[in-house]
């Protein structure tokens, strides 16, 4: 999995931070600053919540091909 | 096809905390119906969760409130104060713009900064409501002060002129047209002359802040500074209030949730985020129009017709939400539209989950036994459309 985060669109909701502190932060400004692009199998599904709650959709997920 | 008759729009609630019966007839016509107003003009309405999303993040839908055929849905939402709001009344770029001046002061981090002083705050409210002993009313000893006091010292406003702020900003919101308008005029008054001063000499309060930031560099003038305040004076009050109220009376009314929640405090966050969903303050969500054509789900709004967005029907679609009916404080599925969704979702959401998140911890400690002191089904009502609210919330321990 890579995330993208938009910092143009972000409107500083916080609601990716509230659920996944470990890879989304806030900078003084309020807005999205991505901690890691490539977050720990564990933080994956938090990930996928973060990008849905969005209310801006600044975050973008590509999923990696699944090895089959 | 004939299209059936299109049902009326706002209808009261007889349950402070759930949708009138009449809501059931429009979710099922929905996600994508028609309603009447008031005025009889028809208006288009989104029922559906996935429908509220997509159209709140759509380009063409426009929060332009001097379009003509914006849809007004009580009359005291006709006058000119309420049509020309600074950012609920904006579309981009000009309200994307306001919102990066705000966005710093309202952050989830800038927010956890105010804990301690809102438990403090909190926890002298509750003082009060032990000393004065049951029955106590939680309305005005805690429910309307509590937001109130918070956006003011936030705001840097003075102590001693909230009551006038509280007392003002409930009319704009649920007096009559002209109450709301008088309430309007005077609040605008009283900030432009708290600009003035702030011009002069910038306090530490968000007012200088913004003073300081945007004024004094030039970005926004006097008059906008005024504006922006007052849609923050507005928005912050009523809506913390009313979900304050109606949070402790479903709680109460629910106690195997309550249980549930004080055997392990960690869940007070979920349970505020299921308390958001289900009791759905504001029932509307957003007011629009369309300033271009929108497809969805089989529609076509045409540009220049009337758009609402209904958090109450969409919150409980069983689409998306398991038992959506059912208030369950440990449920998975709490995501809601109760804020909003897109480019206009609350500024002020992460300092009212804070605010209700303390005040609930508070209140359940320190009065264990606490229940209401009347029938809930006699608790007066008031708002249809708009924030729903409980006049009065007498309780016992």
């Amino acid at each position: 999995m890579r995330l993208h985060a938009d910092r143009e669109s972000c409107i500083s909701g916080g609601r990716c931070m509230a659920t996944l502190p470990e890879v989304f932060d806030q900078d003084d400004e309020g807005i999205v600053v991505l901690l890691t692009p490539t977050p720990a199998p564990e933080h994956q599904a938090k990930a996928r919540k973060a990008a849905y709650l969005c209310p801006a959709r600044a975050i973008d997920i590509t999923e990696s091909p699944t090895p089959d | 096809m004939a299209e059936a008759e299109a049902p009326p729009y706002p209808q009261p609630r007889t349950c402070p905390y759930q949708p009138p019966a009449g809501y059931r007839e429009i979710a099922e016509s929905g996600p994508v119906l028609k309603v009447t107003l008031f005025d009889g003009r028809e208006s288009w309405m989104i029922t559906g969760y996935k429908e509220s999303r997509e159209i709140l993040t759509h380009p063409n839908l426009s929060s332009l409130r001097t379009h003509p055929n914006f849809p007004i849905v009580a009359p005291r939402f006709r006058s000119q104060i309420a049509r020309s709001l600074a950012l609920i009344a904006m579309d981009p770029p000009v309200h994307d713009t306001y919102r990066r001046y705000l966005n710093p002061h309202f952050s989830l981090k800038q927010v956890r900064r105010m804990r301690p002083e809102i438990e403090k705050i909190v926890s002298g409210f509750v003082d009060r409501i032990i000393a004065q002993g049951p029955p106590a009313d939680l309305v005005p000893l805690l429910a309307v002060p509590l937001p109130s006091l918070i956006i003011c010292r936030h705001l840097g406003v003075p102590y001693e002129d909230h009551e006038f702020f509280q007392d003002a900003s409930g009319k704009v919101m649920l007096g009559t047209e002209e109450e709301s308008a008088t309430a309007a005029q005077n609040l605008v008054d009283y900030i432009d002359a708290l600009v003035t001063e702030q011009i002069k000499s910038p306090t530490d309060g968000l007012l200088g802040r913004l003073v300081t930031e945007r004024v004094l560099t030039g970005d926004i003038g006097h008059e906008e500074l005024v504006s922006i305040a007052l849609v923050l004076l507005i928005a912050a009050h009523e809506t913390t209030s009313s979900s304050l109220a109606l949070g402790v009376i479903t709680l109460l009314e629910h106690p195997d949730q309550l249980a549930k929640l004080l055997e392990d405090r960690g869940r007070l966050p979920g349970a505020v985020e299921e308390l958001l969903r289900f009791i759905a303050t504001t029932d509307l969500v957003a007011t629009r129009v369309a300033k271009g054509d929108i497809e969805i789900a089989g529609h076509l709004i045409r540009e220049g017709e009337a758009v609402l967005v209904s958090g109450t029907l969409a919150n409980r679609d069983a689409k998306f939400h398991e038992r959506p009916d059912e208030f369950d404080v440990l449920r998975s599925d709490t995501h809601h539209v109760t804020f909003g969704f897109g480019i206009h979702q609350c500024l002020g959401q992460n300092l009212a989950r804070l605010e209700l998140e303390i005040a609930f911890r508070e209140l359940f400690t320190r009065l264990p036994g606490l229940r209401l002191a009347t029938d809930v089904a006699d608790l007066p009502i008031l708002g249809a459309g708009t924030v729903q609210r409980v006049l009065s919330l007498p309780v016992e321990w």
